[in-house]
């Protein structure tokens, strides 16, 4: 079988695509996620065009403070990551643990206030039919809630084994998460 | 041939070629209905034989990957197969299943009967007898592959190719449950049929298609592995919340239009990144393989995979075109293209590939394997353009000026004319394929190098 020429064919050049921190598969992930979230606030403002008037009504009645506390929460969470990080590439176990455990507690955090958010709403009656800014506004950060969800559990993952190319994978993802918050925020609360 | 047990792929591919050929006919037949809506409306009604022309698609396909199944994983595996009896087993059975299938539509036997009439849901019409064989012979199989695999060399083709498979069987246990409420009939209906082709079917699509490329062009297995990775994330992150483009009219709430519409637009990517994959492999490959007939094949997959399933169900995925266009000929156009490009042309490829390889031969007729190809490909993607001009007619007439279905469809007559005549090239290029795989005439094209 002609399968057992290799010879003929020439060492691959490396590509630029191995000088990515982490892993390709996580950038895989980080691309998609943003053109999902990309998608997402492109349709909300879309919609919003047909009934801008709607839409800012329906944007009074969110928590305001409670989400730009959020965001000084996630950024915050995600510069303690970033530590994780550093301190994985010094080779310190406890510290990358310590400041990776610090990140996922501010997850937490926002994931609390997030709730008391959703329940404030849910008291109001007001769910995901309510209104098409509610739909949006729910898919939205709900879609993002689970993920940080899923990034607390990524960071305690990482944490097992500690090792620098691992806790790098972890935190880009949290960086994902952290971004695209920061991108949600500006867009589904204070947007006028 | 490496390994002895390869050779039931065999009659797994000659299976899967008979109802082909049984297929397509069909769909000339069901095409001229189009036509002529009389035609044989007593003997073959439309409706049964267009469940004949999409039930015997399906299993034509999925018999086509179990013969790509038994012949690649050997050889990735680097042994026998677990058990070549239990391969026959399982083919029997599906045999028996497809006979009882056809002649239980045919006669319309034991009506109403729970075990051995027919049941109602489109594309899962199978009695329930059926069902629970196709189940049986899926374990058989499963087993088989898994065993084979686990006491071998795992590689990512197989990994990847077993998750496939695995989902395949277990999204089909979905099959079984049919709640009495109509939208969640529907729900779990599309569990079946959106997360096989849209989902599982393509990291089977991904895996055979990687193993051609490994086979083919000789570009370093680490590379095909790679592209196989992102593919194949890309497949299920798309495709699995992609699901909700069929929840826009079904009765689920209104927030599914926006998921479906997001996470199915994205379903082009995977589609796009096979297509750059075959080709990028192909310049960076330095072997001629001697085969030029699987390679054509496999490049005009992953081709006609991106236009018919990438761009063409892109056309129509956003629930604000899908108000209009749902259930047009839009759809009929979509379907052909993309079941043609990404699974039908997937087998033809492994088969042209394997076939000459398990009968010990040098790959005869090229020439009118290729010219199968493009006459084949030809048609159907005339076919899909005579359909998209349809359906682009019934939407404005039927759906924005309001006329009645019947009145519409005579008025697109003409279409259904020109669509039966490239039913009749795909006919054509179907029996030239098969006699061209099996005629043994000699001709070779490039010198030396035996295909094993």
């Amino acid at each position: 079988m002609s399968e057992h020429l290799p010879e003929l064919i020439a060492p691959e050049p490396p590509s630029v695509l191995d000088e990515l921190p982490g892993d390709l598969m996580m950038w895989v992930l980080i691309v998609s996620e943003l053109l999902v979230f990309g998608a997402g606030l492109a349709a909300f403002l879309g919609a919003r065009i047909f009934d801008p008037e709607g839409f800012a009504a329906a944007q009074d009645a969110l928590h305001r403070t409670g989400a730009g506390i959020n965001t000084l929460v996630l950024v915050t969470s995600g510069f303690f990551a970033a530590l994780g990080v550093r301190m994985a590439e010094a080779g310190r176990k406890a510290a990358t643990r310590g400041w990776l455990a610090a990140a996922s507690a501010l997850g937490v955090v926002f994931l609390i206030v997030k709730f008391v958010e959703y329940a404030d709403k849910a008291r109001h009656g007001i769910g995901i039919e309510t209104h098409p800014f509610y739909t949006f506004y729910y898919l939205l950060t709900g879609f993002h809630a689970a993920h940080v969800v899923a990034g607390i559990v990524i960071l305690g993952l990482v944490s097992i084994r500690c090792v620098p190319r691992t806790v790098e994978v972890g935190a880009a993802f949290w960086h994902m998460v952290d971004l695209v918050w920061v991108l949600l925020f500006p867009v589904i609360y204070l947007l006028r | 041939m490496k390994y002895q047990s390869q050779k039931v792929a065999l009659i797994y591919m000659l299976t899967a070629l008979a109802l082909f050929a049984v297929q397509v006919t069909m769909g000339l037949v069901i095409g001229w209905i189009y036509v002529d809506p009389n035609f044989l409306s007593e003997l073959l009604p439309f409706n049964i034989a267009r469940m004949l022309h999409t039930n015997s698609l399906v299993v034509w396909l999925i018999t086509g990957f179990f013969g790509a199944a038994y012949f690649l994983v050997p050889e990735e595996a680097e042994r026998e197969l677990h058990s070549v009896k239990l391969a026959y087993i399982q083919l029997a059975i599906l045999v028996l299943g497809t006979a009882g299938v056809v002649v239980t539509y045919l006669f319309n036997l034991f009506e109403g009967n729970f075990l051995l009439g027919k049941e109602g849901r489109e594309f899962l019409e199978q009695p329930l007898w059926v069902k629970a064989g196709i189940v049986v012979a899926a374990l058989i199989f499963l087993f088989n592959i898994t065993m084979t695999v686990l006491k071998g060399r795992k590689t990512a083709i197989t990994n990847i190719l077993l998750l496939g498979l695995w989902g395949l069987a277990l999204l089909f246990l979905f099959a079984f449950y049919n709640p009495g409420n109509l939208a969640l009939d529907k729900q779990y209906w599309w569990y079946v049929v959106h997360l096989w082709v849209e989902g599982v079917w393509e990291l089977i699509m991904a895996s055979i298609l990687a193993y051609l490329m490994l086979k083919l062009t000789g570009v370093d297995r680490e590379i095909v592995e790679k592209w196989l990775y992102v593919i194949v994330a890309a497949a299920l992150f798309s495709g699995i919340l992609g699901t909700g483009h069929h929840y826009y009219w079904i009765g689920t709430p209104g927030y599914w239009q926006w998921i479906g519409s997001i996470f199915s637009s994205l379903e082009v990517i995977p589609f796009f990144a096979m297509m750059a994959f075959a080709f990028v492999m192909v310049w960076k490959g330095r072997r001629d393989h001697p085969n030029k007939a699987a390679l054509l094949w496999s490049l005009g997959c992953a081709t006609l995979a991106f236009f018919g399933a990438g761009v063409w169900g892109f056309l129509h995925t956003l629930h604000g075109v899908n108000y209009y266009t749902h259930g047009t000929q839009i759809t009929a156009a979509h379907g052909h293209l993309a079941f043609f490009g990404a699974y039908v042309a997937l087998n033809l490829a492994i088969m042209s590939y394997a076939m000459p390889i398990l009968k010990g031969r040098d790959p005869y007729n090229q020439v009118l394997n290729m010219a199968s190809f493009w006459l084949m490909s030809g048609g159907m993607v005339f076919m899909t353009f005579t359909l998209t001009f349809a359906g682009t007619v019934q939407t404005h007439l039927q759906r924005v000026m309001g006329e009645y279905f019947m009145d519409v469809q005579e008025q697109l007559w003409v279409f259904y004319v020109m669509r039966f005549g490239s039913g009749v090239a795909v006919v054509l290029g179907c029996l030239l394929f098969i006699y061209a795989l099996l005629a043994p005439r000699k001709e070779i094209i490039a010198q030396g190098v035996a295909a094993e």
